[in-house]
């Protein structure tokens, strides 16, 4: 039996150590929001937070995440109060959808390493992930509705 | 109570005899409480109740006594905001309170048949406009229910009554009942025949940027995708396909596939053989080692090349699609004449999701689960291959991770419904993005030999567009297309804006064993790039500016021809530009709706680099805003990847690209600054999920060709250096 940290739970894994982290989260422990886009880390749909940093699930094999702590969509915010989330709201980003778990966690990410990102960095960042249906523009404006709402969350403390 | 019919008529009598019945279809928007598993949710049937829950004045809508407003929808919500845009037309007319609006695809039922499709589907950019009459009919009987019901309470004449923000209220004397309130009561009136619509200066929702009801799920992972559904005892099975199009199977082992831990069963279906294993990585390790051979022979010589001389060659069968003028004459006598060649190659959908399909077929019955663009379809193939009747068959709609009429077709549900048969068990089918790209129904390649002519005055007066190319409807509706016409090859090219006087179009069907489907703005997708393309090129021939030569000959297509001034205004058409910037203009009617781009690109590094495409869109009545803009965003990004990146290549009578990685989609650093402008009309709503694909290419590569002088044929764009 395995153990996988996840959303600040331990949780029980009956699968094998090389499955990718990807399906041990969607079939293993049921955590549908990390999606499947292609198995070869080309897309973004699948990126989870490692350790805070983002990680292609779908090329990650489970063996070598244990003990560590990851956090999927599922568990960035209980409440769609994560800023980026505010601001994927308020800019009505998503389309279909299916990608957005992996472009909110990535811009989680960069939001936490970098809270007053340049714009070379976003888009550096951001385009790791695809987005079929186009919400590009959105994604630029929500991230930057995102700095502006972490900059007033950090005037507050 | 779990079998209740949803015809309009009969519901109303039947609730109320049996004390209110719920219904639920499978709903999306009320899986809030449980992140994880989504299996309670998605087995949600009908759940009866011995109190009132609802008033269901049709299969629309029902209210319930705590005044939430429950709207089905009949389209597949795909990310277009169909969910939203669908929802708004019903609770416009039926005065609700839009935030006690909930929103859900519907379960299949003949009430939600697309007029314009025949059938229920979502396709062709049809839902506003083909539901425009009948949605808001269906809220108007709410509406005109609860104000009877508030008059009867009140005793007082209904005229007297108005219904506003899910509340009727009875101005003189100050009296308000919710509609929570009312339901029970609305619950036992007969159903009207008729009702008033509303005019549109009474819109209330309609024309006002509302934001979509699935927003909030599609922030936390909350949605349930196709991909999500999890019924108890399933198996996850993934299937081993042909790489050959025309391949069969010869023979496979099963043997080294079952060892693998968690495959269960090794079957063969139609499409191949599929393996099914208690989750995916573990039917995917199996269908790896999977010991399988397939009989290629006669179908491993088609390639790309021999598919362009087909077509060329079929160019001699072609029919007229349309004749006016004399062409033969006009170009022998126009000052100067041009000939080109254009081709396009085929392209996939790539929708974000996989293609994947869930099915648990029982003794008595069967359920789709499916994030599918064609329920009345999927019903019928599950009725073909479980020899059960519709009644016993339910479709079960989840979100569409993308769709862009790839999930019009049948492949996937076959899959699910053939595996879960034979299985006896609940099966979802997960293709991997290798069998999706490899195994699509792609945008059909096309070769067109065009010739054009321009008087003196410099204006065109002669235009030929022979089309050769592969027929979608062909294969799907072959009886359709006996006489070798087909309108899905030639839209966007027979119907081109401009009042030439000489015109012939013509189409030869050529088909191969590569199959083509509808792709995001069908046929539209190809022409509007080689009509427009060429359009410039006569333009130039004829020493005009681009938008000025539309212009003059758009005087009978003034739709046309506001959205090409719109979008060159905002565009700021003639202006200087940076060095080595240039624009480009198109303008292309498709789906009853027209769109106008301009394109600013340059040349770097040697490929073009598009920074700003302005874009704008009559698409008639304006229901929400934000959402069109939002269509045209993601239809020009859509655009851009056909007109910038991949093409679908064959060798070896193989589809060569595999993945993101060599069929690559547009990137957000690549991705231009978007302006999209709303031409403010009241005319009745076209289409919005594909219009705004059309003009992109063309617009783009005239650009191109206005910065280097070169004219842009095929697709995608490459720089000669």
């Amino acid at each position: 039996m395995l153990y996988l940290n996840v959303n600040g739970q331990r949780h029980e894994l009956a699968m094998e150590p090389d499955t990718p982290l990807l399906w041990a989260l969607r079939d293993g422990l049921k955590l549908t929001g990390t999606k499947f886009g292609c198995g070869i880390a080309a897309c973004g749909s699948c990126v989870v937070l490692v350790d805070g940093k983002p990680v292609r699930s779908c090329v990650t094999t489970v063996s070598a995440v244990i003990g560590k702590e990851i956090t999927t969509i599922e568990g960035l915010s209980s409440d769609r109060s994560h800023p980026v989330q505010q601001a994927w709201i308020d800019e009505e980003v998503p389309q279909c959808g299916y990608c957005q778990s992996g472009q909110i966690l990535t811009a989680a990410a960069l939001l936490e390493r970098n809270p007053n990102p340049t714009e070379a960095d976003i888009e550096s960042a951001m385009s790791e992930v695809l987005c079929r249906c186009g919400t590009y523009p959105r994604i630029r404006s929500a991230m930057k509705k995102a700095v502006a709402l972490i900059t007033d969350k950090n005037k507050e403390v | 109570m779990d079998k209740i019919k949803l015809s309009r008529r009969d519901f109303l009598i039947s609730s109320a005899a049996a004390g209110g019945g719920l219904i639920i279809g499978f709903s999306l928007m009320a899986c809030d409480k449980d992140t994880g598993s989504t299996t309670s949710d998605t087995n949600t049937g009908a759940v009866p109740s011995m109190d009132f829950d609802q008033f269901t004045p049709n299969a629309w809508l029902s209210i319930n006594s705590d005044d939430t407003v429950i709207i089905r929808v009949g389209s597949s919500e795909m990310g277009q905001g169909t969910l939203t845009g669908m929802a708004m037309l019903i609770a416009d007319e039926l005065d609700a309170d839009w935030s006690r609006v909930q929103a859900e695809h519907a379960p299949i039922d003949e009430a939600f048949t697309n007029p314009i499709l025949g059938r229920q589907a979502t396709g062709g950019s049809t839902a506003i406009r083909g539901f425009w009459d009948v949605a808001r009919k269906a809220g108007a009987t709410g509406r005109e229910l609860l104000l009877q019901a508030a008059a009867l309470q009140w005793n007082v004449d209904v005229s007297e009554c108005r219904a506003r923000k899910g509340e009727v209220i009875h101005q003189a004397s100050d009296r308000h009942l919710r509609y929570g309130e009312l339901a029970e009561a609305a619950a036992k009136l007969p159903v009207p025949e008729d009702v008033f619509l509303k005019e549109p200066e009474e819109f209330v929702l309609i024309g006002q940027s509302i934001p979509r009801l699935d927003t909030p799920d599609k922030v936390n992972g909350q949605a349930v995708f196709g991909m999500d559904v999890d019924l108890p005892g399933m198996l996850t099975a993934t299937v081993a396909r042909c790489p050959v199009k025309g391949g069969k199977l010869k023979r496979f082992d099963a043997t080294q596939a079952l060892a693998v831990p968690g495959v269960k069963r090794v079957v063969e279906i139609s499409a191949g053989v599929a393996v099914m294993a208690e989750h995916y990585w573990a039917a995917k390790k199996g269908r790896d080692v999977l010991d399988i051979e397939w009989d290629t022979e006669g179908h491993d010589h088609l390639d790309s090349a021999g598919i362009e001389a087909q077509f060329k060659a079929a160019l001699d069968n072609e029919l007229i699609e349309r004749d006016d003028g004399d062409i033969k004459q006009s170009l022998a006598t126009a000052a100067k004449t041009l000939e080109a060649v254009y081709t396009v190659p085929y392209q996939a959908h790539v929708c974000m999701e996989p293609m994947n399909a869930t099915a648990d077929v029982h003794a008595d019955g069967c359920d789709v689960y499916a994030p599918t663009q064609a329920q009345t379809s999927s019903q019928h193939t599950a009725m073909r291959i479980t020899g059960l009747e519709a009644d016993q068959v339910k479709v079960h709609t989840t979100f569409l991770g993308g769709g862009f009429g790839r999930r019009s077709e049948q492949d996937f549900i076959i899959d699910a419904v053939e595996c879960s048969k034979l299985a006896g068990q609940p099966v979802k089918v997960i293709w991997s993005r290798e069998d999706d790209i490899m195994h699509d129904q792609y945008r059909p390649a096309t070769y067109n030999q065009m010739r054009g002519g321009v008087d003196t005055q410099g204006r065109i007066t002669a235009w030929e567009h022979r089309i050769a190319g592969p027929s979608i409807m062909a294969r799907l509706a072959p009886a359709r297309t006996k006489d070798g016409h087909d309108w899905a090859s030639t839209e966007g090219a027979k119907n081109i804006p401009y009042d030439i006087v000489n015109q012939r179009v013509t189409y030869a069907m050529s088909n191969t064993a590569v199959p083509v489907g509808f792709w995001r703005s069908v046929g539209s997708s190809q022409n509007a790039f080689i009509t427009e393309c060429f359009f410039d090129e006569l333009a130039k021939l004829a020493g005009r500016d681009p938008l000025e030569a539309r212009l003059e000959l758009m005087v009978d297509h003034p739709r046309h021809a506001a959205v090409a001034k719109l979008a060159a205004e905002k565009a700021a058409w003639g202006s200087p530009l940076p060095e080595g910037h240039a624009r480009g203009i198109a303008v292309a009617e498709s789906f009853g709706s027209y769109t106008a781009q301009v394109a600013e690109v340059s040349i770097e590094k040697g490929a073009v680099r598009v920074h700003r495409i302005t874009c704008a869109v009559d698409c008639g009545m304006a229901v929400n805003p934000n959402s069109i803009r939002a269509q045209m965003e993601g239809a020009i990004v859509y655009g851009l990847t056909a007109t910038l990146k991949g093409a679908i290549t064959i060798a070896d009578g193989q589809v060569q690209q595999r993945n993101f990685d060599d069929y690559p989609l547009l990137r957000l650093d690549e991705c231009p600054d978007i302006d999209v402008h709303i031409i403010d009309s009241q005319q009745a709503p076209g289409g919005v999920g594909e219009p705004g694909v059309p003009p992109t290419a063309p617009a783009v590569a005239n650009a191109v060709f206005a910065l280097t002088g070169q004219p842009v044929r095929s697709l995608p764009i490459r720089i000669s250096s």
